[in-house]
């Protein structure tokens, strides 16, 4: 029989029929680290919108039950929220009078996202007008979704248009995006008036509007595309199959594994080139020890420092992604490697040139917890535009790494040992010196480049105060 | 416009049905006719009595086909199209022992098996697969790892192809191995009973039949202001033989085909734009099913669309350009905007073919290209009188554009011919769309059901049920879906079933025959079912259906009089 006895029961195994909408105090939540300095204004909580499914990303407002001044008791029903799935009644957590909404019916938003603030009594009404303002003036985005993400979803919307109406677009030849390519910038919150198209007739492909989100194009197995140009080079570009080795034990490989792996045969198809460059790090050393007790890490200092560099230096932070042109990223993000069970993983630290050290240190420590425990978002490790990868503290004196696809060098940074000099007037003495390795793109990055870069990272280096600053 | 889309993407389990199992039922050693056969020695159970039975009467009958029909005759029935409709047809009148030819004017099978739901099946076969590989997230929670599934496009073309090809000559070899007549050529009605055919042009062989049946089918409807390249633009005829898988496809219409051919393209890595002229998409659907069908089919996938508008004018891509799609709104004609796209496929539903048949020399007007035909699908003539003798079933009446109903209207035809009246009830035919997950129906829909029971005065009930509550279902990972029955609770007549989920198309039966056969609701809720199986999802329906019926019902261990 039938696990559900209710006749009509579209969510009798998975989810409770009614879902609660957790209402969390206004700036409380650490997810947004700019937003961590906002006073916290606890009688007036946000309502958002509620993961329906496991594959839910964004919900639709079919209606709101309750409406603006409304006064709601906990348990009620307050939305009508449409999933991927279905319609759900969602109820609220606390009582409270629905002082804004900010999603009105018939728009989404996104799992998490804000849909409404409940003031818990008359007089936080004003306040959480005030907040909502706030919130739809300056909503807090991801540092890679630059100027598009001024108008986000608080923003009042024109009135709610029938569903029906596919996204608006312009007339004539200029502006055509592809369905998902729309689909996706909505998903993203990319305007696509300011989207250059790469495709067939210059139309803007699902990849321009990646790009354009500061994603970087990943690799889809969904697209299927190999064969649809040349059906015959489907096969994967794969190293002949070596006969089996008898006794041997043949573990495949985890889908991180074969990202992992499909990312490095491609780098192949890069004319990668070195250059190493000796550190000394005593000043570095120094300034670690005083600021460790701050929670600052090693990796958030190198990070840093590369950040500042890069910032001189942009075409190291550039790509080349056609061969033909260079790639000028607008923001500076580091990627890091990290080493986790089964695998490798680069979350990223955004701006890092903009950011201090010790919100760096906040953001690079959340990033390391979702790594663990494999939650990071696509955008949290696929947004690098440099990478940095440190074997030091195995001892490790020097390597180099493998250039990933889509940025333009990555550095590996090797252990700090103490080291006979020479200074130029001949005296010996004792310093810690680490070798950096630069592997970069050299159809985009010339030696001289890379070098200036690394005089510009010594620099930075040996003469740390800048970091903190 | 995509309302009358159905015909060629309904029934390949039909086709496939009629081409192959009941041959198997009766086909004896090779050889052997069984034409002329009465219909004594031809019941439809294949006991092996019956079979041994039936080959010592064939032996005895000697070449069956060879007897003149009765009255002076060449033929007791000659039917014109050898599409499923017609083979149908062919394959009951030899049951009945009637003389039979059937002619042919292009391939044998018609537009299901060599154009339409034959090898679309085979192409929404491998989109199904692709799919479920791509699904990440599917894979993952079943405990799969699948990495970067491809497919090769000319031997997914191969393919549908190869299935076409075999099921076309399953067909043939049926009708050859019952003795049924296969005339080559166009078949032209030139007087009461007489049949001309030959090459276009050179009708030169004449026959006489104490009956006739139409049964020429259709072809793809094309608005005026397209233009077919073949290439860019093009045609479901053309788009079955996937000679290309382009990045951005404008589906015209969004019908049973469109939706279709929608889901093999965005399954090989093509992005849609569906252009309707109604104002929602998929306008034939029951609307709950139809928004759930939005939910499931359309919107996760790469697919936009622009509804309230006609495709008023599609330039095929030369000269360095796209393909250019002039939008005007259905209402206002106003232009709206140009699309530009790499190809467009036209579903914009079917038109029948009913040309060059003579029907002007027995005077008989079609009416849009259909022929017009009553209950019994005996054709009308101009005055609105029935023309003895001459029948049309299939797409070329337009009453159920369905491969499926046709060859269910010319069972109909060939009963009434032999001596049993006849009338097909058309609301017990089902229709399904071989989407992933499948959408199937039978009955009417909830407004249509709504809107009958206001007129006449009873009650309507909605029974629903989630495919989330289904075992099965959950074992595969896929409770998407919905069930809903619309019955009278007075009487427990079921009126429709509509049903969209896994397997949705092979579900449907159960309630379709139900209809056919008059079983109420109380009844068939005895009827058991296997457990775990997804037929347990109308299992669920039945069971929750409230009927205030007074009287007994009876035990389905007894015999249940239809």
């Amino acid at each position: 029989m039938a696990t559900a006895p209710a006749p009509f029961s579209l969510s009798a195994s998975t989810v409770p029929a009614r879902l609660r909408a957790a209402a969390v105090p206004a700036g409380a939540r650490g997810r947004q680290p700019r937003r961590g300095r906002m006073v916290v204004r606890a009688k007036i909580r946000e309502i958002f919108m509620p993961a329906l499914s496991s594959t839910m990303t964004e919900g639709k407002i079919v209606s709101w039950a309750a409406s603006e001044g409304d006064r709601v008791n906990k348990g009620d029903a307050v939305v009508v929220v449409e999933s991927d799935k279905a319609d759900m009644d969602v109820e609220t957590f606390h009582d409270g009078i629905v002082a804004a909404v900010l999603v009105p019916a018939g728009e989404s938003a996104p799992v998490g996202a804000p849909i409404a603030l409940l003031a818990e009594s008359e007089e936080e009404v004003p306040l959480a007008l005030a907040k909502a303002k706030e919130l739809s003036n300056g909503q807090p985005q991801q540092a890679a979704a630059p100027a598009p993400a001024e108008d986000a979803l608080a923003t009042p919307p024109p009135p709610p248009t029938p569903a029906a109406a596919p996204a608006p677009v312009s007339a004539g030849t200029k502006g055509i995006a592809s369905p998902q390519a729309k689909n996706l910038a909505k998903q993203h919150r990319v305007d696509l008036a300011k989207v250059t198209g790469t495709g067939p007739y210059g139309r803007i492909t699902p990849e321009d509007v990646e790009a354009a989100a500061g994603m970087q194009p990943k690799p889809k197995p969904a697209a299927a595309s190999p064969a649809v140009a040349a059906p015959s080079a489907a096969a994967v570009p794969q190293a002949a199959v070596l006969p089996p080795v008898p006794g041997a034990t043949v573990v495949p490989f985890t889908t991180m594994q074969a990202a992992v792996s499909k990312n490095m045969v491609e780098s192949l198809a890069v004319p990668a080139f070195r250059v190493g460059y000796p550190i000394v790090t005593d000043k570095l050393d120094e300034l670690y020890e005083k600021v460790k007790p701050k929670g600052v890490t090693m990796t958030v200092l190198l990070a840093k420092a590369a950040a500042m560099a890069l910032a001189q230096h942009p075409v190291v932070n550039a790509s080349c992604r056609d061969g033909k042109s260079f790639t000028y990223n607008s923001n500076i993000n580091i990627a890091v490697a990290v080493a986790i069970d089964g695998g490798l993983i680069t979350p990223v630290l955004q701006d890092a040139d903009k950011l201090d050290i010790y919100l760096l240190s906040q953001n690079w420590k959340d990033l390391v917890k979702k790594a663990r425990a494999k939650q990071l978002q696509p955008n949290e490790y696929s947004s690098g535009t440099f990478t940095l990868s440190n074997l030091g503290m195995f001892g490790v004196d020097r390597f180099d790494a493998i250039l990933p696809p889509g940025q333009g060098a990555i550095m590996a940074v090797g252990a700090s040992k103490p080291t006979v000099v020479a200074d130029k007037d001949g005296f010996f003495s004792v310093k810690s010196k680490m070798l950096v390795n630069v592997t970069a793109d050299h159809r985009i990055v010339y030696g001289a480049d890379l070098a200036a870069f690394l005089q510009t990272f010594a620099k930075i280096i040996e003469d740390p105060e800048s970091l903190t600053l | 416009m995509s309302l009358s889309a159905p015909s060629a993407a309904a029934a390949a389990a039909v086709a496939s049905g009629a081409a192959s199992s009941r041959p198997n039922a009766i086909r004896p050693a090779a050889g052997l006719r069984f034409c002329g056969l009465r219909r004594e020695a031809l019941g439809l159970r294949s006991s092996p009595q019956a079979v041994a039975a039936r080959r010592s009467v064939a032996a005895a009958a000697t070449a069956g086909n060879g007897a003149a029909g009765s009255g002076g005759f060449d033929y007791d029935l000659v039917i014109i199209g050898a599409g499923v409709g017609g083979h149908g047809a062919a394959l009951h009148a030899v049951e009945k022992g009637l003389k039979t030819a059937i002619i042919e004017g292009d391939v044998v099978g018609g537009t299901c098996v060599n154009r339409g739901c034959v090898p679309s099946k085979a192409l929404l076969a491998v989109s199904g697969r692709m799919r479920e590989l791509q699904d990440e997230h599917h894979m993952k929670s079943l405990g799969l790892q699948v990495s970067l599934p491809g497919y090769d496009r000319q031997a997914v073309a191969d393919h549908a192809n190869n299935l076409a090809s075999k099921i076309r000559s399953n067909l043939t070899n049926s009708m050859k191995a019952l003795g049924v007549d296969i005339l080559t050529g166009i078949g032209t009605i030139v007087g009461k009973q007489k049949v001309r055919y030959g090459k276009v042009g050179f009708p030169d062989n004449e026959i006489t039949a104490r009956n006739i049946i139409i049964a020429t089918g259709s072809i793809p409807f094309v608005p005026k202001g397209i233009e077919i390249d073949g290439k860019t633009v093009f045609t479901s005829d053309h788009a079955l033989k996937l000679e290309s898988v382009p990045d951005w496809i404008a589906i015209v219409g969004s019908g049973y085909i469109g939706l279709e051919f929608s889901d093999v393209y965005t399954a090989l890595g093509s992005e849609v734009t569906f252009v309707e002229a109604l104002d929602q998409l998929m306008p034939g659907f029951d609307p709950e099913i139809g928004k759930l069908a939005q939910r499931i089919l359309i919107n996760p996938r790469k697919i936009d669309y622009h509804t309230g508008v006609f495709a008023s004018k599609i330039t095929p891509a030369k000269d360095g350009k796209p393909v250019l799609i002039e939008l005007i709104d259905a209402k206002t004609k106003e232009h709206k905007e140009t699309l530009e796209v790499d190809a467009a496929l036209i579903a914009t539903g079917r038109a029948p073919f009913t040309k060059g048949l003579g029907l002007e020399n027995i005077n008989v007007v079609t009416q849009r290209g259909f022929v017009p035909v009553d209950d019994r699908m005996q054709v009308m003539d101009a005055d609105g009188n029935v023309v003895p003798n001459l029948y049309c079933i299939g797409d070329a009446n337009g009453k159920l554009m369905l491969a499926h109903a046709a060859s269910a209207q010319g069972i109909s035809v060939v009963e009434q011919i032999s001596g049993r009246d006849n009338i097909l009830n058309h609301l017990s035919i089902p229709a399904a769309c071989f989407t992933h997950p499948e959408i199937s129906m039978v009955g009417l829909t909830e407004p249509q059901a709504r809107e009958k029971a206001d007129k006449e005065g009873f009650e309507v009930s909605v029974v629903k049920t989630s495919f989330k509550a289904n075992t099965k279902a959950l074992a595969e990972n896929e409770g998407d879906g919905l069930a809903k029955m619309i019955y009278r609770p007075d009487t427990g007549e079921i009126l429709g079933v509509h049903i969209l989920g896994l397997h949705a198309a092979d579900l449907i039966h159960e309630a379709s025959n139900a209809i056919a056969l008059g079983t109420r609701v109380q009844d068939i809720k005895f009827a058991v079912h296997a457990h775990p199986t997804l037929s347990e999802v109308l299992d669920e329906l039945f069971k929750a259906a409230k009927v205030k019926a007074a009287g007994v019902s009876h035990s389905v261990n007894e015999p249940v009089a239809a």
